[in-house]
């Protein structure tokens, strides 16, 4: 097997997870997109081009009501600029990539994506265009069935409950968030970002406690003296 | 909110710019970062941190708003991958999961 397809397989390997875990979500997005008010084409057409959950449910909740399209398109925004750190951060790794593949890859930087990524490269292995599309592509198309699924079906799919499939994402991002435990100021971190996201969590509710969550945690790595800062491992 | 401009629907439109949007997002703090030769340490240690806060605030609202099935199965997860591999908790986890709801927790 050419060194391309096998980086290919194994970012498939490493997206599998995600591809099950994220299908209840999909559909649930169909679904809702129908309940407020979306055509079935409208539902699948968002899925294609916009690609990100979290952002996809506050637009069509939003498109429920009546609310001004602008305020529609600040809203996600706001949920989406964490994209804009995950950008800067993973954009290090990219630097060995030609700009048209760059350009493409950060099409696909979604939660789980943006975090594999950032651990292999934390991990000394080359984040490669075929790894990071191996695991992008299979989740991008599924997550599009799943809208259409969702869109068609929505009363089927309405027990993932008993299965727990709802809550496999928390577990994969537990076990990732874990991978990340070796970085300098892990601890104080992960302990500021947990509390202040949960009190955002029952204050401001879901899903600003990720963006609360994660500039307060960003701001004490910062703001931490220096020579108490672990040296990077690299 | 019913208008049409050049034969597509206002939702659709609302998609369209979403998707604009969205990607923006997804560009531009490359774009900013690679616009500077040398990156001052705070932004390096910020960025560095930048993985770490934001899967902890993912995950806080299932730890949250779990039950017991949920909590035991963080507690196992977190230490079960201080040995495993990612994939090895993932399943474990499922696994762990079902089974605890199964029983009533």
């Amino acid at each position: 097997m050419s060194e391309n397809s096998s980086q290919f397989m194994q970012g498939m390997r490493d997206g599998f997870p995600v591809v099950i875990a994220a299908a209840p979500f999909g559909m649930l997005f169909g679904t809702l997109a129908i309940e407020n008010g979306l055509t079935i084409s409208e539902a699948v057409f968002m899925s294609t081009i916009v690609f990100a959950g979290a952002s996809q449910m506050v637009g069509i909740e939003l498109f429920g009501q009546d609310i001004a399209p602008w305020l529609i398109l600040l809203s996600i925004f706001a949920v989406n600029f964490r994209h804009v750190l995950y950008s800067a951060t993973l954009g290090r790794y990219f630097e060995h990539m030609p700009k048209s593949h760059q350009a493409l890859a950060f099409f696909f930087m979604t939660d789980p994506q943006f975090a594999s990524a950032e651990q292999r490269g934390e991990s000394g292995i080359k984040v490669t265009f075929a790894w990071y599309m191996g695991m992008a592509l299979p989740l991008y198309f599924a997550w599009i069935v799943e809208a259409w699924i969702g869109a068609v079906f929505g009363s089927l799919i309405t027990n993932t409950e008993a299965l727990g499939i709802t809550f496999l994402l928390s577990i994969y991002f537990l076990a990732l968030l874990m991978s990340f435990r070796g970085r300098s100021l892990f601890v104080p971190v992960v302990a500021t970002s947990a509390l202040t996201s949960s009190i955002a969590y029952l204050t401001l509710g879901s899903p600003w406690h990720v963006s609360v969550g994660a500039v307060f945690g960003i701001l004490v790595a910062a703001c931490w003296p220096a020579r108490y800062r672990k040296e990077p491992k690299s | 909110m019913m208008g049409d401009f050049l034969g597509l629907s206002d939702n659709v439109w609302i998609i369209i710019f979403a998707a604009i949007i969205t990607y923006f997002t997804r560009v531009s703090g490359h774009l900013i970062l690679s616009r500077f030769d040398t990156i001052h340490p705070r932004v390096e240690a910020g960025l560095n941190a930048v993985p770490a806060a934001v899967v902890t605030a993912i995950v806080v609202p299932a730890v949250l708003t779990g039950g017991w099935a949920e909590i035991i199965t963080v507690i196992i997860a977190v230490i079960a991958s201080l040995r495993l591999s990612m994939m090895k908790v993932f399943f474990m986890g499922w696994v762990l999961i079902i089974a605890l709801r199964s029983i009533g927790l």
